[in-house]
Formats: C-alpha cells, sequence, structure tokens
C-alpha cells in the first residue's frame, strides 16, 4: 500500500472563506493510502513548504497531494519542494480547490463537498501514478533563419551578434526582401534602401552569418534543438566565388526581355541579371527561362565577356545538409493579385497601378529613374486616385479577398499622396477610404499633415467601377458624407491592395509542423504572451508571415524573435517533459491514425518483432519520439486500440479520477 | 422601435436572408449603382434604414422600383451583405401587403404595358423560376 500525505490550503480567506479546510482534511483522512492528512493557512509559504517536506520524511510518504489553487499556479513550485525531500516530482498532484471551487461557490456546505469530491479524485489519480524521469536533449548552436527580408536579417543580425552561427536562407537571387524595393518609409519619410543597405552589407560581413541566397529549404526533420534541414541552393549558372558583380555580361546579353521581378515587371531585365545595385551577394544570376545557351545552347556571350571566368552553364541545383538548434521563420508577404476584382479595371488599363508598383515608379533606382510618370504613355499624371482596402477587410464568403485589415495601406497611401503633392503640386490627388487607420507613434500626425498641409482629398466611400474612355480613367465612387455618387476623370488609379502571406509559407509551415491560420499566416504560441513563438518548440516567427506589420513592428518582432533563439541556444541541454505519450506494441496494429493527429510530428513507425503471450511476428508499430512530444494527448484519444498511452495522464489514472468522482 | 415596425423590420431579414449588420459603410454599393440617381434612397441608405427599421418608408418609396434588380451591389459588397435582396425583400412585402393578389407568370403578358414595372416582372420570374 501507498503512502500518501494530503494538505489542505486556506489561501489565507480565499479558500477559507467558501470550504470548510478542516472539514476537507478529516474527510480524507480515511480514503485507502492516506497516513496523514492536514490543513495550513498558506502551503506555498516557505512555513508551508517545510511542513510537507517534513511530513514526506516522518511518514515516509511516496506521493502527496495538495489540495490549493490551480496547477498552473504553483504545480511547479510543489514539485521541487517534493523532489527536495527526496520524493519524485511527478509523485504529486494537486487538487484545484481555489479556481474551480472556492472562487465559484458562495455555500459554504457546497463548497466543502465539491472540495472533498475534488480531493479525492487527486487522492485516486495519485495511487495510479509512477515515478517519471525528465530525459535531456542537447542543442546544435546555429540558427536557420527563412527568408532574407528585413525581419530576416534583423533576426540573424541579433542572433550572431549573440555569438551564435546563422545561416540566411532566401529564395530569391538577393537579400534585401520587399523593404529592398520601397522608395520611402512612413512616418519619416527617410529613405528605404539608405536604411536598409547597411543592414545588408553588415549581415554579409559578418562573420557569423551565413548567407544562402537564391536556395530554398527542401526539408526539415528532428526537433527544438535537434533540426536538421536540407537546402536546395539552386543553379546561378553563375560562380559565386568568382563573380565580382561588374555587370558587363548584363550590359551585353542580347535576350533582354525578361520581366523585371524586382520592379514589379514594370520594365524589363537581360537573362543574366543582378536584381538591383545594392543587391548582396553582388552577383550575376541566369534566368534559365530567358537564357539563349540554356535553352537552344546558341549564344555563350556572357562566357566571353566576362573576364573573371565566373559562367558556368553546366551549374547544377547543390544540397546542402545542416543541424540547427532553432528555426525562425520570416517568410514574409506578398501584394494579391488584383486582376479579380474587375470593377477597378487593373487587367485593361496599364494606368491602373498597385502601391508597390507605385513605389517603383516613384524610386529614383526605378523604371522611370524617380519621375512620376503613367506607365501608358510616359506622361505626368495631373489626377491621381487612391481606392483604400483592395482585397482588405472582404467577408471571407464574398471570395472577393482577405477578411483582416491589411494594416500598412493607410499610413503608405498617406506617404505617397503627400511626397505627390510636394513633388509635383500641380497634381490633384483624391483618396477612397473605409476608414483611416493611423495609430503609431507619429503616425495619425502624419496623416492628419497630408491632408491639410498638402491638401490631400479624402473621400469616404468606395470606388464602383474604373473605366477609361479616352486615355482618362473615369472613377465612379461614393461620397457618402455629401450624399452623392461621383465621378472623376483620372489619369492614374493607385490601388492598395492587400498584403497576403508569401505564397512558400504554406508548405513551410507543413514542413515545420508549424500551425497557421485560414489566411496562412503562422500562429503565434500564445496572442498575447507568446507572439514570437510557434506553438511548435524551438520555430520562432519574425515579420509579416504571422501577421500584418510596418517595419518598426517587424524589426521589434524581429529581435524579440532573435531573444528567444538566444535563450534556447545559450543552453547546453533541453530537459525533456516527462509526460509524454507511448505506445503499448502489444496492442498496437501501426493503423497511422495517431500519426495524422500528431500536431508536432512526434510519431514514426517502425517494423519490430513483438513478443508476447502467445504472439511472435514482425509487426508495424507507432513510436514516439520524447523529444518532440508535447503531451498534448491527441493521439491517445484517437487510437482505436488503446495503444497509446500518456505517462503522467493515463487512461487508467483518468478513470479512477473520474470513478472518484461519480461512485 | 414600436411593434409594427419591429415585425417589418424581421420580415425583411427573414425573406431576405441579409444580416445588414455586417454593412461597414464603405459605399461599394452606391459607387456600383447604375441606376444611383433614380434611386431616393441609395443603397448603402437602404441597408441602414432596414437596420434601424425604417421599412414603412422603404416601402413607401420608390426607391424600390427604381431598383434595376441588377445584382451588382450583390456582387461587388465587400461584406456579402446583399443589398439588392433588401430592396427585393421590402418590394415584395409591398407587393404581399396589397391584398395578396400577386399574379402567376402566365397571367403577366396580357397585362404588360408601360405602366407595369419592370422589377415587378424580374421579382416574379426569380420567384416563380424554381
Amino acid at each position: 500500500m501507498q503512502k500518501i500525505g494530503v494538505f489542505v490550503c486556506w489561501c489565507g480567506s480565499n479558500i477559507a472563506a467558501t470550504v470548510d479546510v478542516k472539514a476537507v482534511a478529516e474527510a480524507v483522512k480515511n480514503e485507502p493510502g492516506v497516513v496523514v492528512s492536514t490543513e495550513y493557512q498558506y502551503m506555498c509559504s516557505a512555513a508551508g513548504q517545510k511542513m510537507i517536506q517534513e511530513a514526506i520524511k516522518e511518514h515516509h510518504l511516496d506521493g502527496i497531494v495538495v489540495c490549493s489553487c490551480s496547477p498552473r499556479m504553483h504545480e511547479a513550485t510543489f514539485r521541487k519542494t517534493a523532489e527536495a525531500a527526496g520524493l519524485n516530482p511527478y509523485m504529486v498532484e494537486i487538487a484545484n480547490i481555489r479556481e474551480q471551487c472556492s472562487w465559484i461557490h458562495k455555500d459554504m456546505a457546497e463548497g466543502t463537498e465539491k472540495a472533498i469530491i475534488l480531493a479525492r479524485s487527486a487522492i485516486a489519480k495519485l495511487r495510479n501514478n509512477m515515478p517519471l524521469q525528465a530525459g535531456t536533449s542537447a542543442v546544435k548552436k546555429r540558427c536557420l533563419v527563412i527568408g532574407g527580408g528585413i525581419a530576416g536579417i534583423q533576426t540573424a543580425l541579433d542572433v550572431a551578434d549573440a555569438g551564435f552561427e546563422v545561416d540566411i536562407v532566401e529564395k530569391r537571387p538577393t537579400i534585401g526582401g520587399r523593404m529592398a524595393q520601397l522608395d520611402k518609409t512612413f512616418p519619416t519619410l527617410d529613405c528605404s534602401a539608405c536604411i536598409l543597405t547597411p543592414k545588408m552589407v553588415e549581415a554579409s560581413q559578418s562573420e557569423k552569418i551565413n548567407i544562402i541566397s537564391y536556395a530554398e529549404v527542401e526539408k526539415v526533420n528532428g526537433f527544438v534543438g535537434n533540426f536538421t534541414a536540407t537546402i536546395r541552393k539552386k543553379a546561378r549558372y553563375v560562380d559565386e566565388l568568382k563573380c565580382t558583380g561588374c555587370g558587363l555580361c548584363m550590359a551585353k546579353c542580347p535576350a533582354k526581355k525578361g520581366k523585371n521581378e524586382f520592379n514589379m515587371e514594370l520594365d524589363n531585365r537581360p537573362a543574366i541579371y543582378i536584381p538591383f545595385a545594392q543587391a548582396i551577394p553582388n552577383v550575376a544570376v541566369i534566368d534559365p527561362e530567358q537564357c539563349n545557351k540554356l535553352k537552344n545552347d546558341k549564344c555563350g556571350l556572357c562566357e566571353r565577356v566576362c573576364t573573371a571566368g565566373a559562367i558556368n552553364y553546366k551549374q547544377q541545383d547543390e544540397l546542402i545538409e545542416r543541424e540547427y538548434g532553432a528555426i525562425v521563420v520570416a517568410t514574409g508577404f506578398q501584394p494579391i493579385d488584383a486582376n479579380p476584382l474587375n470593377e477597378l479595371g487593373y487587367a485593361e488599363n496599364a494606368d491602373v497601378v498597385t502601391s508597390l508598383e507605385l513605389e517603383r515608379l516613384m524610386n529614383a533606382a526605378g523604371p522611370s529613374k524617380g519621375t512620376l510618370v503613367r506607365p501608358s504613355d510616359g506622361k505626368h499624371p495631373h489626377t491621381i486616385v487612391f481606392v483604400q482596402c483592395v482585397g482588405s477587410r472582404c467577408d471571407e464568403n464574398t471570395k472577393r479577398g482577405k477578411p483582416y485589415c491589411s494594416k500598412i495601406c493607410c499610413m503608405y497611401t498617406a506617404k505617397h499622396a503627400m511626397l505627390i503633392r510636394e513633388k509635383y503640386p500641380d497634381t490633384d490627388v483624391h483618396v477612397f477610404y473605409i476608414d483611416v487607420r493611423t495609430p503609431g507613434k507619429n503616425f495619425d500626425e502624419f496623416y492628419r499633415r497630408a491632408v491639410e498641409q498638402y491638401g490631400v482629398d479624402y473621400i469616404k466611400g468606395q470606388v464602383g467601377k474604373v473605366a477609361n474612355e479616352n486615355g482618362k480613367l473615369m472613377v465612379q465612387g461614393s461620397d457618402l458624407i455629401n450624399g452623392e455618387q461621383i465621378t472623376i476623370a483620372a489619369d492614374l488609379v493607385v490601388l492598395a491592395t492587400a498584403i497576403e502571406p508569401d505564397p512558400t509559407a504554406r508548405s513551410i509551415g507543413t514542413m515545420l509542423t508549424s500551425s497557421m491560420d485560414t489566411n496562412d499566416f503562422f500562429t503565434e504560441a500564445h496572442p498575447k504572451l507568446r507572439p514570437v513563438e510557434s506553438p511548435t518548440a524551438g520555430i520562432f516567427l519574425s515579420g509579416v508571415c504571422q501577421g500584418p506589420k510596418d517595419i518598426p513592428e517587424t524589426v521589434a518582432q524581429a529581435g524579440a524573435a532573435a531573444s528567444k533563439v538566444i535563450g534556447l541556444l545559450a543552453k547546453d541541454h533541453l530537459v525533456t517533459n516527462p509526460c509524454v505519450a507511448g505506445s503499448n506494441e502489444l496492442l498496437c496494429n501501426g493503423c497511422s491514425q495517431c500519426e495524422k493527429v500528431c500536431p508536432y510530428g512526434a510519431i514514426t513507425y517502425i517494423e519490430k518483432e513483438v513478443r508476447g503471450p502467445g504472439v511472435r511476428e514482425v509487426r508495424r508499430i507507432a513510436q514516439v519520439n520524447p523529444a518532440v512530444c508535447q503531451g498534448c494527448g491527441a493521439c491517445t484519444v484517437t487510437c482505436p486500440s488503446g495503444a497509446m498511452d500518456l505517462k503522467g495522464f493515463s487512461n487508467q489514472q483518468i478513470m479512477a479520477e473520474v470513478d472518484a468522482i461519480c461512485l | 422601435m414600436e411593434n409594427n415596425a419591429k415585425f417589418l423590420t424581421e420580415t425583411a431579414l427573414r425573406i431576405s436572408g441579409v444580416n445588414p449588420r455586417k454593412c461597414m459603410k464603405c459605399g461599394k454599393c452606391s459607387a456600383t449603382c447604375p441606376n444611383y440617381d433614380k434611386m431616393e434612397y441609395h443603397p448603402h441608405q437602404f441597408v441602414t434604414m432596414v437596420d434601424r427599421g425604417q421599412i414603412e418608408k422603404l416601402m413607401e418609396s420608390d426607391s424600390i422600383y427604381m431598383c434595376l434588380s441588377c445584382m451588382a451591389c450583390v456582387q461587388r459588397c465587400p461584406r456579402g451583405v446583399e443589398p439588392g435582396k433588401l430592396v427585393e425583400a421590402v418590394r415584395l412585402m409591398k407587393i404581399r401587403q396589397q391584398g395578396m393578389d400577386h399574379k402567376g407568370p402566365r397571367d403577366i403578358p396580357p397585362m404588360v404595358d408601360e405602366k407595369v414595372p419592370q422589377q415587378l416582372l424580374m421579382a416574379a420570374m426569380r420567384k416563380y423560376r424554381k
């Protein structure tokens, strides 16, 4: 028979005012196994803990029940107390008689009765407890950052600063991401490239940071502290170590019809190209879809002009396999496709552009060298209409766009409108809006400046139709405040298109078994208290992959994610939770159902010879990796044969609790 | 809201299956409406008035016949409010109120002249199409 001690806490008057604690202690005194039962005013205090420890030693207890507050509050405290007295910490059970009893009852008799039941059920569970040992696993001191935009760069810089090795994997030929495409940044109007490129240079020069550009993560195995990633480095057809970035090949390349992705396809680039002047690495890449040599084995001009001998048409994709302790997702966003919203005429009219296209049109390094012109005829537009909330804030069932607010559009439209009025005062600027949302430091002041100082015309209402009449864009919209439908003859229409997660996010989320919401944004472990961690241990979130954000918020989150990574990598070993699932190989029939429901990818299958009473055969059996399992219990309730069980919360223990309440 | 107004509102919402509270006052419906100028109460106002229980006012207005039932507002509404269905519901309430004497599709052709509002025909076709 076990020797169990029961300790009932008053919690001052928190419990004692509604529960007769003495009666509870008295009532469970004769439960099977209970050898000592007592109460005290504050069980969590030093004196209360000492009382428990002395009782453990005096009565040679092999399990204790503490009737007190929620286990979320003090389970860890009492486990430590028990461990210090030589008891296995998993032989401690908490009966929650505060949050689940005294705080929600008024009547003393009722409260006491319920407290006794809760105490009995904890005792019943404890009788089935087994001592558990927490294991440890080593931590690989290296961090993988997926995505080389401002979020990824900032996280990498901060992690490297703490002395850990970081690999940035970027799918495009250069790091820099969306921020590199922007012209100015709100609300200070400083040049985006001027503040971003020094960070890009810093990342490339850091001894701890290794930039793997033009590469994608293909496979991730393992668990927190011990990930193994396979990275596919796509063939550039240019030797990264030899290329000096002189640009001679770009000038000579005869295939100049490639769509310039960096300029939002507003102009063309050669088949061999460096995305932009400040690209890092400053190395050319050949677009195999464009290159005549790669397609038809004709030309080869770039190889002949390259003085460094860097061109290599035979280059193959390269697979890199590395081990990491932590992974940071910083996959960023893209603007949605405005084509399906056909009333806005984006597909038919060159002069209906998205805001990101306008950024390139206004940028000194853009296709028009910073002069604001219409894409159709290169003329200066005199009337410009901005349309807000294009594809944002839509009911999901309408299939017209995203249900969320994209957050950044109000501010960048105010910026665009202001910059245009500043540079071209002869331009009329109208903005159709639903709401103007500008919370943030100096944000609303910025928007008001656009209205009051620069005379931007904000119209409350949406746009119903954009029609091209002899080169003029007739914008028909609502002016709800004046109660009229108005039509503005515009030269340029700018759509503030919603932003959505990068299309690669979903496959990366699946690869990392990291949960996502219905919009493909990564979910955080807790929406308020753990905003930069994924629910999957060892995976951290940085930037817009977790939700729409502006640059300051992205940088802040990137730093926060880095600090969490540093906290993880600073440890040599991780203590694993012993309350993990395990399968009974005699019962398991290898049906794979547990593997399908496991949110952490902790379950694999092995072929194993099973020897049991009357059984001797090779079977497919589920095996749980205890370092990955988080003890959620999804597999135990799914298992049709009852083979899966969760240590510390076994079916037997739970049923004993239920019996104690019901019988 | 007095009892009759409440009853009328509930009827309009039941017939249309529309929840006007989803509206976030963006004006897309009125921006789209091809007959905006002829509508005494414009589509976005129509939605708000239903929400406020002003159905009687709407039933007396020409707006319910001026609506072309083109359903552009229904298609474009980013919130899925479907203003055109509300207009149709109020129109039906008006028709049903006047003595339950609505006609089947076969009764209509001999009666058609320029005085019959086109919207009535549209409404009848939609109603009896099934």
